[in-house]
């Protein structure tokens, strides 16, 4: 007999499949261990060092140019302003593009050969690295000059972001749509509906909860982008003023991070470990919210 | 579903509704003054296809925008240095040389290392939270704190990285480097910010990607190959290896792929702990360059020929990221199985 | 237990038999989180027969089919009480090895599910794992050829199983377990994906197959039970008082001929006469 049929049924350890499995299964308890490990220490840094640093001040004051004061570094009131106002406008500038753009995917296009090439460069565009999009504006918009003779702005760093957003939108918007059933689409149309009515009365309303997830995903990437912003809309050490702050440079927390982690001063590398924990808490209440709102339906 | 409807149907029933009660001998079509569709309404359909379509074709602007002007602002420096530029790593903007090989080859060794590090990992966290391993609840926990972990802003990493990881590591760095510091990898002292600790800042980053892909990928193995492969007497581990992940293996190359583009132009948390210099030196506890981190460094005090050769760099890394992604997009359709 | 359980234990007598009991079923109870499947079932089935399970559908048949090699292991939160005794052993006793039991209860499923390999390692992919030491490509012809797919195999063996039509992967798949070669083979509704000829080639198949090995069968075909069967067990189910979903449980068994000529119970009676079901 060529097959082993004297075994028992009984569970043996020591056979070489056992073994094999029990390692298996070891080393993959011990991979999960490692790559979540370092993630679980980061963030709890953040937030025991972070929360040492929450004062009042802390959002109501200006930073301290490094250097100026050795003891306090200030706060980063504008920092935050100033990210809320990039954010803002790259928003306003993707999010209206990307829905557009993914409804003509998913309702007028469908499968053509350009609905393809455009999810196609969709995907091309998610794939180039976020500084290129800051060096395309700075080669486009701050060093020449070409809006109101302004180099280094909030319109420049919000431009550059809404480019790393966009992908994400029109995929979203694209594939929510196609999971609206077509009965739908045609019932609306069956009833005399036109086209533009169907999509934004009937199509877009089902589709609503995947696309409003997708952008709050953008945004929440997007707040804590900082390669595109360092040469695109700089820093400030001021509060934003509206309208004309707009073509000026602005602070954000991602830049003021990266600038005061390199500071030789304990009071601005402190101050970065705050803004990191103001940043990373806004970034994974948003993502907190668009995980539960999924798992509610 | 029947809540979005409503306005649309809703309205019709009230009509149909009216008709018996008030105008039943006559024709209801006194009721519809809407019969015929009004040109507004014509033209708002069209005017609004127009417009989305436009939308739609502003991706395709961009990326041809942004190889357009990264191409046209690098024309100077590639007429001026050529290939040259690839092979030299001079980078001296008094002397107005410029050559990025130093920081090609940290963008490679970087990437290629640190997904040396993240793909077992990462596929090893997809098999475990995949596989009853542990109660259905906890794998879900794992699963979305994997989730979230990628959504932390890499200059937050890099923060971490300077103050907490580089810091706890360097005796480890030394000790290899005492042990084993003939292998010309590790041939020098550690002195801080490095190639090592970026290597190590970038597998973190990218084993959520690899670890989320890899996750759905082994999901969508038909239950049924699982069933087949245990029916026979398969083990857990013979199953997945032999069975579960050969038919998963489009998507996670797929994924290894991405991570491995996302890797490549990573800049914030390299630029942070690299070391930002462009000696070139074999030894990864030696400080380095990416073309990222150059781009992060000096772009926005450079000027003249400094810019156009930073634009030659970024436009190499274009390429690279492009090349990547695109390999990426064939490997997943040639890879994957019928079942 | 059979004065607790007159009615659902007239069928534990095989005087006739001369065939020993192979599995068997004492009081199985399997349930889904907190729902029950099915519901004391016992059953003794004999050895080197083709046993099989007919019965409405949602009646349990196949989950406890499934039982049987501990295929429901697989599904969170399915559980079983009682106990199922093969080869001398209670199989969901804690020292078990379910992997063992597989090696030995071979399983057939009710959708052809063929690896992505190719013809050959879907045969040589089991019996290697198993440990098999003898002639490989003997294995996979005798295999092949016990399944009847031999000829429509032979000059393919390294193309995909996938490129097989339904019929032929299902009989790959019988192949494929017979060269695992287990006492028992399970088959959950074999041919329901099937048409009409390759059913009768299966049916064929099982025939040959119960030479040497014990076969049970799952099926919604009552003209195949009698043409493939021995002996015949009939599931029901109904729902409890307190209008939860339905459970089912084993009405009747015993030989086929029995079961379709002259069954004991009226809801069997029912049932073959196509009254419901």
């Amino acid at each position: 007999m060529t097959f082993n049929n004297n075994s028992r049924l009984k569970y043996k350890a020591s056979l070489k499949r056992n073994i094999y499995n029990s390692l298996f299964t070891f080393i993959s308890v011990v991979f999960t261990i490692l790559s979540i490990l370092p993630l679980i220490l980061l963030l709890s840094y953040v937030f025991i060092k972070g929360a040492t640093q929450i004062n009042l001040s802390l959002l109501s004051n200006l930073p301290e140019p490094p250097g100026d004061d050795l003891l306090n570094a200030g706060g980063i009131g504008n920092a935050l302003q100033g990210t809320i106002i990039i954010t803002l406008i790259a928003s306003s500038i993707a999010v209206p593009i990307g829905v557009g753009g993914g409804i003509y995917l998913a309702e007028y296009a469908r499968n053509g050969k350009f609905a393809s090439f455009i999810r196609f460069g969709t995907n091309v565009l998610s794939g180039v690295p976020s500084i290129i999009a800051g060096v395309f504006i700075y080669g486009i918009i701050v060093s020449t000059k070409i809006i109101f003779n302004s180099t280094y702005s909030a319109l420049a760093g919000g431009i550059s972001l809404s480019i790393l957003m966009l992908p994400t939108v029109i995929k979203t918007t694209d594939e929510g749509l196609k999971l609206v059933s077509d009965d739908l689409r045609k019932g609306a149309l069956s009833v005399g509906a036109s086209k533009f009515l169907t999509i934004t009365q009937v199509t877009l309303p089902a589709a609503i909860k995947p696309i409003t997830t997708g952008i709050i995903l953008a945004i929440a990437r997007a707040a804590g982008e900082t390669a595109p912003l360092i040469f695109t809309a700089l820093f400030s050490f001021y509060w934003f003023e509206a309208p004309t702050s707009i073509l000026e440079p602005i602070a954000s927390l991602s830049v003021l991070i990266y600038n005061f982690a390199l500071e030789p001063y304990e009071a601005q590398n402190q101050l970065a470990w705050a803004a990191s924990l103001i940043l990373v808490s806004i970034i994974l209440i948003m993502n907190i919210i668009t995980k539960l709102w999924a798992r509610k339906s | 579903m029947k809540g979005t409807l409503n306005p649309l149907l809703g309205k019709k029933h009230i009509m149909s509704n009216q008709i018996p009660k008030s105008k039943a001998p006559n024709l209801p079509e006194s009721l519809y003054k809407l019969r015929q569709r009004p040109h507004s309404e014509k033209v708002v359909d069209t005017g609004f296809k127009d417009a989305v379509y436009l939308m739609a074709s502003m991706v395709a602007v961009f990326l041809i925008a942004i190889f357009v002007v990264v191409f046209i602002g690098s024309i100077e420096s590639m007429s001026r240095y050529g290939l040259k530029f690839l092979t030299t790593s001079n980078w001296n903007p008094i002397t107005d040389e410029y050559g990025a090989f130093a920081a090609i080859y940290g963008t490679i060794i970087t990437s290629i290392f640190s997904l040396a590090i993240a793909v077992p990992l990462g596929i090893g966290t997809a098999i475990f939270i995949t596989e009853d391993i542990l109660p259905r609840k906890l794998r879900e926990i794992i699963s979305v704190l994997v989730e979230l972990l990628a959504a932390i802003p890499s200059v937050i990493l890099g923060l971490w990285a300077i103050f907490v990881m580089e810091p706890f590591l360097r005796p480890l760095f030394a000790l290899i480097h005492k042990k084993l510091g003939w292998i010309f990898f590790f041939s020098s002292e550690p002195i801080g910010a490095g190639i090592a600790p970026a290597i190590l800042i970038l597998s973190i980053m990218i084993l959520p990607i690899i670890t989320a892909i890899s996750r759905d990928s082994l999901n969508q193995v038909p239950f049924r190959l699982r069933q087949a492969a245990y029916g026979v007497g398969a083990t857990r581990s013979t199953t997945i290896i032999n069975i579960i992940l050969p038919a998963a293996i489009s998507g996670i190359t797929g994924g290894i792929l991405l991570a491995l583009g996302r890797a490549l132009g990573e800049t914030m948390a390299v630029t942070m702990i690299i070391g930002n210099s462009n000696n070139f030196s074999l030894s990864l506890f030696s400080p380095g360059y990416t073309i990222s981190s150059m781009l992060a460094n000096q772009f926005g005090e450079a000027d003249g020929n400094q810019v156009s050769s930073l634009m030659y760099a970024s436009f190499i890394l274009m390429i690279i990221t492009l090349t990547v992604n695109l390999a990426a997009n064939w490997l997943v359709k040639r890879l994957s199985l019928k079942y | 237990m059979s004065s607790k359980f007159p009615k659902k234990n007239q069928n534990a007598n095989n005087r006739r038999e001369s065939k020993p009991t192979c599995i068997s079923l004492q009081n199985v109870t399997i349930s889904y989180k907190n729902k029950t499947a099915v519901r004391n079932i016992y059953c003794e089935i004999p050895k080197e027969k083709v046993t099989a399970f007919i019965g409405p559908s949602g009646c349990g048949k196949s989950t406890v089919l499934r039982a049987i090699n501990r295929m429901n292991d697989l599904i969170e939160g399915c559980t079983l009480k009682g106990r199922l005794v093969f080869d001398g052993v209670d199989i969901y006793e804690k020292s078990i090895d379910p992997v063992e039991v597989r090696r030995r209860i071979g399983m057939v499923f009710q959708q052809p599910n063929p690896f992505p390999k190719s013809i050959y390692e879907n045969i040589a992919f089991g019996a290697r794992i198993n440990g098999y030491t003898g002639n490989m490509d003997e294995l996979v012809e005798s295999s092949l050829k016990k399944a009847a797919v031999w000829d429509e195999c032979k000059d393919k063996l390294n193309e995909s199983g996938y490129s097989l039509s339904g019929g032929q992967q299902q009989r790959l798949c019988i192949a494929r377990t017979i060269a695992i070669q287990p006492e028992v083979i399970l088959m959950d509704e074999p041919c329901s994906a099937l048409d009409p000829i390759s059913t009768l080639k299966i049916e064929e198949t099982i025939h040959e197959l119960k030479e040497s090995f014990t076969i049970i069968i799952v099926t919604h075909n009552m003209q195949q039970a009698v043409r493939v069967s021995d002996m015949t067990a009939f599931f029901n189910a109904e729902g409890s008082e307190t209008g939860g979903s339905k459970v089912g449980y084993l009405v009747e068994f015993n030989n086929t001929q029995k079961i379709f000529n002259s069954p004991a119970q009226k809801s069997t009676q029912d049932y073959i006469s196509g009254k419901f079901g």
